[in-house]
């Protein structure tokens, strides 16, 4: 015999219980008939069953314990467990039915989508190749500096860093060292990386983040600007001067 | 005659070819129903293979949003960054073999390199104008960034690790300016230094410990050689790995305006 969970059989006989209640009572015995016909279990099966049934319950005849194990509710309490399956011979059932969108909400709407290959990884490809195209032939025409030998007791005037922190040394002549040096880069890197969490605004819509764009562009204009400065037109003793009269004093 | 022959050498070319893609070692490299293993005719299916059986998986999903392939929105700032790092690793490795990093052999020998090594003045020019460049994508990538918004939601941390990819960026491109240890190199790196040591607190011990004294010389070479060709690369391999997959993970690029 198959086993049933506790709680599933017991549920079956409430069910099965309320089924006979319904019924007239003398009606029972007679019901049990009718409904074994349509039982889709077959004969030999439900033979076998009622065999063990009526052996398990060690009293009367087969044709008792059938007509309890059918119709009859609370006899059964107390005898032995039931059939696996519901009324009709069912071995399952409909509990309920779920329309889609009740439960999950699908909020992913189709969007239009191309394949990465081809589309995509080509032009990655002429992308590549155009950046060392560009870096080969550039390095064919215009060489790397090298200077003489670094020597500490020589200094060259103008001494200058990276152009990339020419901005800072230029900075550096306008202000105090803790003010050029240190408060306006940090602040300047430090505002950078807050600036998702400080910028509340989800639109990314440039009429609606006007405030935005215009600091960040003040940001690249200025540092551009001092980048700029702090190249070209800075000399010896780093005085200002024009490039196109004194000539360059730059080198990548 | 010669019509038969032709055909008789490409039948020959074609069983070896099959014999190859069955055999287990042909098999052991490409994944099932990689394009290697199967052949490829231009079809959805062999196109979605491409990426899906192949290490670009890492890099890209199947498909993606139509605009996102818009060259005019990317400008491919970021990829070309990526790209001019993985110029910069191989042209690296190459400058790698004839470099000492010692006060008394860095500059002979990067004066050797230009003048008796096949190769080695172009090779070096393009290490260096790609150092460069790169310094320039990325930062032109983080405002291509800003001005579309892509920093917003849920894309906040990925800008933080790019703002760090910036920094690592700068430090690599700094401390490779030193090894060349010419005039342009010292002088250079004594400015960017000096102003290191503007930092309250604790400004002149970093300023120490990065150049291994009170000022530079053949310790500070050494130092910054480790941090320019493993320290630094090996960090900014990390937060690049980390920078890509949460460009994936937060939904691709950022959408249209």
């Amino acid at each position: 015999m198959t086993e049933i969970p506790e709680h599933l059989r017991k549920r079956a006989e409430e069910a099965r219980a309320k089924a006979a209640a319904a019924k007239a009572e003398p009606e029972a015995a007679a019901a049990a008939a009718p409904s074994e016909a349509e039982s889709k279990i077959p004969a030999h099966l439900l033979e076998r069953a009622k065999a063990a049934r009526s052996k398990a319950a060690g009293t009367g005849d087969v044709g008792e314990s059938v007509a309890a194990a059918s119709g009859g509710g609370t006899a059964l309490a107390t005898a032995a467990p039931p059939v696996a399956a519901g009324p009709g011979g069912h071995t399952q059932r409909l509990l309920t039915v779920v329309k889609s969108g009740s439960i999950q909400d699908v909020k992913a709407s189709p969007q239009d989508k191309v394949h990465v290959w081809p589309h995509l990884l080509s032009i990655e490809f002429v992308a590549s190749l155009l950046c060392i195209g560009f870096v080969l032939i550039f390095s064919i025409f215009v060489n790397a500096p090298l200077l003489e030998l670094a020597d500490i007791n020589k200094t060259p005037n103008p001494s200058k860093a990276p152009w990339y922190f020419l901005g800072l040394q230029e900075m550096l002549s306008m202000f105090h060292p803790m003010v050029a040096g240190v408060l306006l880069p940090g602040l300047g890197l430090g505002g950078l990386m807050l600036a998702p969490y400080v910028d509340r605004n989800p639109s990314i819509k440039p009429e609606d983040r006007k405030f935005a764009i215009s600091l960040f562009t003040v940001f690249l204009m200025s540092s551009a600007v001092l980048t700029i400065i702090g190249s070209f037109f800075r000399g010896p003793g780093q005085l200002f001067v024009m490039p196109w009269v004194q000539g360059l004093f730059f080198e990548l | 005659m010669a019509k038969t022959m032709q055909n008789k050498g490409s039948a020959k070319l074609g069983e070896i070819t099959d014999k190859m893609q069955a055999s287990q070692a042909w098999n052991s490299i490409f994944r099932p129903g990689s394009i290697f293993r199967k052949g490829y005719t231009d079809s959805p299916r062999n196109r979605s293979y491409v990426i899906m059986n192949s290490v670009l998986y890492h890099l890209h999903p199947v498909k993606v949003k139509r605009h996102a392939v818009k060259v005019s929105y990317t400008l491919c700032l970021g990829g070309l960054s990526f790209f001019l790092f993985i110029l910069l690793t191989v042209t690296g490795i190459f400058l790698m073999f004839f470099y000492r990093p010692t006060a008394a052999q860095a500059w002979n020998d990067i004066y050797t390199l230009q003048t008796s090594v096949t190769f080695g003045l172009l090779v070096r020019n393009m290490h260096r104008w790609s150092a460069h460049l790169m310094v320039l994508t990325v930062f032109l990538h983080m405002a291509r960034v800003f001005y579309h918004g892509a920093y917003k939601p849920p894309r906040e941390f990925n800008w933080v690790i790019g703002i760090v990819l910036l920094l690592l960026t700068l430090l690599l491109s700094f401390t490779g300016y030193l090894l060349p240890w010419d005039q342009l190199a010292l002088w250079a790196v004594t400015v960017g230094t000096n102003m290191m040591g503007y930092t309250p607190v604790f400004g002149n011990q970093v300023r120490f410990v990065l150049l291994g004294g009170s000022e530079i010389g053949t310790d500070t070479l050494l130092r910054w050689y480790v941090l320019h060709v493993l320290m630094l690369p090996f960090v900014i391999v990390i937060f690049m790995a980390i920078h890509f997959w949460r460009v994936r993970k937060d939904g691709g690029i950022s959408g249209p305006l």
